[in-house]
């Protein structure tokens, strides 16, 4: 039967599937050709660009931009890729309002930066609609190396260690590869199954063999991979998440956001997927905002992100609040959870305002929630025979772990947890695999 | 209020702007709707001889160079003179004039070399009531091939003969429209003057290819798998009207006889610069058809807003006011010096100065660390091409350097204003007069 907002507990289908389909439609509508062309030329062509500075990945996008504005934007595409083999999920999820875009000569000029991610999104969906793929395999090298995660760090060293000519092996935990592109996105931001559609474009490089619903630590080893093959790329993610630590997180309805962001990701119907009716986000980054903004989006009455300290040192970027904002999320800063309520369910949380240093001042308040989101930061599992920087895998250089032959980037070592740094470390630490392998 | 009525060789309009001879003003219905909309005059699409009436093509007549929002900057056109009957011409001009008779309406000509033609066109036009003859020496397309248009235009004893031949057939003022597809534009204009013409206008459009295919790989606009030259207007083409027109009104030989500016005139002030260059009025064409007629109401707002702002109260008051400061090289001061400088305020850090400069120009561009670009005096000659690409307006100006102070570029000190020198009196001119050159000990 049909529900609506206002729907006692946690129900589906509190929307119709038209209004669901809209609401999860793309967020930034892909640009057309004039507009791409518009949107181009505002670009100065600055000399020694700021946002090519800022880019994790070094894109030169004066160039691809250029490239765009002068009819070519399959050659703006190659000059994207080149730098960045997930440069199509990149222009869909990078916070470039804190990256190019927030040192744009434009932005600092007039508040309105060049849409670089929107134009890198014309330029890549433009080739990828031809299902071409630029790059070819070098010859073969007869060395194989072997990466576990099938996340954005694991396929940008894959794609680039099989472009050297190195046979690679991808062991991936999951059913999908993608990783986080696949299971960790908000839906509006990566429509049409793109980040599926953009390992298979991947893929077409060759030489790269996908070993699915393969974990570290149950299915293979890091002593096995590491006599297998000449060399292991781990891009393994951070594999849980951190707890409440507080009463009542036992009770049901009390969910970790990754999963219930990833549960939107993989349904195929969002009218069967059940939303609270008061909706309670434990959080601030952009975990916290994607799961507020699509319980929302799914028809949740009230969507309350709390987060302890003051809404400027939110890790979300502006953009993102004012996104979750304007869909109607209410975001409480300054409060602290003390405890869930409930009777086997959650009905209720217990909050606490704090101080300026996060603390609890002691005036608690109890709002109604019959869903709570923990998105409090997720935990890297530590992995037997490597050394640590205390919270994820230590690394030198260009990914090198403690131990020989191993290397490791993504979110699995330091570094700010962003697809484009985990794609840059991937890529990087293939050039220093391949380096050292043909040395 | 200033006053923007005009007199142009007797021909009086209610304001500068004219729609030029081409395809808005080809009929009836297009001129009476250019005048309801406010345009001062037209000059009527080129008529020719009685006869079986020239024949265009039936694919694209135009092609066209855009800037990014595809905004029109040139067009260019192989359309040829009116491809209808003389007489359903003649028999609309004399409506339109006689229902508007405050307006200015010009007939536009071309028929062979041969006086007869002329005589026999003239007496037809002379029975419409229009206030004058504009012979048409410029179009650079198709007609030329048949010894008209600029086919006439670049030949000055042509241009003369002809002039001479409407003088004697007709008192309609006569104005003749050059074409821009010659050496020296001055020449043709004296022979114009010569031969009798009451004004000259100028310029027709400029030979052209705007844009090849590449997959067909011919010209555009394509008439079935071939391409021609077509005669360029617009915006694009202002640059090269302007200078042509300044030419005319500064030589000696043709100052003094009224112009008829024409070339990529799309606004008020592009209309006041050809008029300040010593133009009496303004004709119009590729803005109109971007845009449509009612551009003449801001055209028609902006000069009479300037003109008040100014203390114009007519238009001949700033007519040919530029004039005397068009000069050539050789009379330019050469001790005037200044230096760039950018205004930190304003900068955003683009790096577009600092690029032009360290590749094609003087290396007088600093950029720090920290994206702080400042301009080396020592380097500056104050080429203005930082200027020309910085994004912001304003943010990069020249500073003249006073008397006395020091160009460290060449160690000179600026000399007292009215001590002055130009290349004819420099030491480096080998064909200067050594007793009237100054040293400045550089």
């Amino acid at each position: 039967m049909t529900h609506s907002p206002q729907t006692p507990g946690v129900v589906a289908e509190r929307l119709q599937a038209p209004a669901l389909a809209d609401n999860f439609s793309d967020l930034h509508p892909p640009l057309d050709a004039h507009e791409a062309h518009v949107a181009a030329d505002r670009c100065y062509f600055c000399h020694d660009a700021p946002c090519m500075e800022a880019c994790p990945t070094d894109i030169d996008i004066p160039l691809f931009i250029r490239q765009i504005m002068t009819g070519t934007p399959e050659a703006a595409a190659k000059t994207i890729l080149e730098q960045n083999i997930l440069g199509g999920m990149c222009a869909r999820v990078c916070p470039t309002e804190t990256l190019c875009e927030e040192v744009c000569v434009r932005e600092v000029a007039e508040g309105e930066p060049v849409q670089i991610g929107r134009l890198q999104r014309y330029a890549t969906d433009t080739l990828m609609r031809a299902n071409v793929h630029p790059f070819k395999r070098a010859e073969p090298t007869g060395k194989r190396v072997a990466v576990v995660g099938a996340g954005p760090a694991g396929l940008s060293a894959a794609h680039r260690l099989a472009m050297h000519g190195h046979d690679v092996v991808i062991y991936e935990a999951k059913p999908k590869p993608g990783g986080l592109n696949e299971y960790g996105i908000a839906t509006y931001k990566t429509v049409d199954d793109f980040a599926a559609r953009e390992v298979d474009w991947l893929m077409q490089i060759g030489g790269i063999t996908m070993e699915l619903g393969k974990a570290l630590g149950s299915d293979i080893t890091l002593d096995g991979l590491a006599a297998d093959f000449d060399a292991v790329f781990l891009g393994i993610g951070l594999g849980n998440t951190n707890a409440l630590g507080i009463e009542g997180e036992e009770l049901g309805g009390v969910v970790d956001a990754v999963k219930f962001i990833a549960d939107l990701r993989q349904t195929d119907d969002l009218t069967k997927l059940p939303v609270g009716r008061n909706v309670v986000v434990i959080g601030g980054g952009m975990t916290a905002i994607d799961a507020a903004v699509q319980s929302k989006l799914l028809g949740a009455e009230n969507v309350t992100l709390v987060y302890r300290r003051s809404q400027d040192k939110m890790p979300a970027s502006e953009y993102e609040q004012h996104l979750a904002q304007s869909k109607g999320v209410h975001i409480m800063s300054g409060v602290a959870p003390v405890s869930l309520i409930g009777e086997g369910h959650v009905a209720a949380i217990e909050l606490a305002y704090t101080d300026e240093n996060a603390k609890p001042t002691g005036e608690t308040f109890t709002l109604p929630a019959d869903q709570v989101f923990k998105a409090i930061g997720q935990v890297f599992d530590e992995v037997a025979g490597l050394d640590t920087d205390g919270r994820k895998i230590k690394v030198t250089g260009a990914g090198r772990t403690s131990r020989a032959g191993v290397w490791a980037g993504g979110d699995c070592t330091a570094g700010e947890d962003l697809t484009v740094v985990a794609v840059s470390e991937g890529r990087d630490a293939a050039e220093d695999i391949h380096a050292s392998l043909m040395g | 209020m200033a006053d923007l009525t005009t007199d142009f060789v007797g021909i009086k309009s209610p304001n500068p702007f004219w729609l030029a001879s081409a395809p808005p003003t080809d009929k009836e219905y297009n001129v009476r709707r250019a005048f309801e909309a406010g345009w001062g005059g037209v000059v009527w699409k080129t008529l020719g001889e009685e006869g079986p009436p020239v024949v265009n093509v039936s694919g694209p007549r135009y092609g066209a160079i855009w800037g990014a929002d595809r905004r029109l900057l040139g067009l260019n056109n192989i359309e040829l003179i009116t491809d209808r009957p003389l007489q359903t011409n003649l028999d609309e001009i004399k409506r339109v004039k006689a229902d508007y008779p405050d307006r200015a309406v010009v007939v536009s000509l071309m028929v062979p070399l041969d006086e007869d033609a002329w005589r026999k066109i003239l007496d037809r036009v002379g029975e419409t009531g229009a206030d004058g003859v504009e012979l048409n020496f410029g179009c650079p397309h198709g007609m030329a091939e048949r010894g008209m248009g600029s086919a006439v235009g670049q030949v000055p004893e042509y241009v003369g003969q002809i002039t001479q031949w409407v003088k004697k057939h007709s008192d309609l003022p006569c104005i003749v429209k050059l074409t821009p597809n010659i050496t020296d534009i001055r020449q043709p204009a004296l022979a114009a003057k010569q031969g009798g013409a009451d004004a000259v206008s100028m310029i027709n459009t400029i030979n052209s290819i705007t844009s090849v295919n590449l997959d067909a790989m011919c010209p555009e606009p394509m008439i079935d798998g071939l391409g021609t030259h077509g005669g360029y207007c617009g915006p694009a083409v202002k640059p090269i009207a302007m200078n042509m027109v300044a030419e005319v009104a500064r030589w000696e030989k043709t100052a003094g006889i009224p112009i008829s500016a024409i070339g990529g005139i799309s606004t008020w002030r592009d209309a006041a610069e050809f008029m300040a260059l010593g133009a009496g009025n303004a004709q119009v064409c590729t803005a109109a058809m971007t845009y449509g007629f009612r551009i003449v109401k801001e055209m028609c707002s902006g000069m009479s807003q300037w003109m008040d702002e100014k203390g114009y109260t007519k238009t001949s008051d700033f007519i040919g006011m530029a004039t005397p400061r068009v000069t050539d090289w050789q009379h330019l001061n050469l001790d005037y010096v200044t230096k760039a400088e950018i205004d930190q305020d304003l900068c955003i850090s683009c790096g577009r100065c600092f690029a032009a400069c360290e590749d094609t120009s003087h290396q007088a561009i600093a950029m720090s660390e920290d994206r702080t670009f400042t301009v080396k005096d020592d380097e500056c000659v104050a080429c203005n091409l930082c200027v020309n690409v910085c994004p912001v307006e304003g943010c990069i100006t020249m500073r003249r350097l006073e008397p006395g102070e020091t160009d460290l570029r060449t160690g000179m000190t600026i000399p007292a204003e009215d001590d002055k020198r130009t290349w004819l009196e420099h030491p480096n001119n080998p064909m200067g007069d050594p007793l009237t050159c100054i040293s400045r000990g550089q």
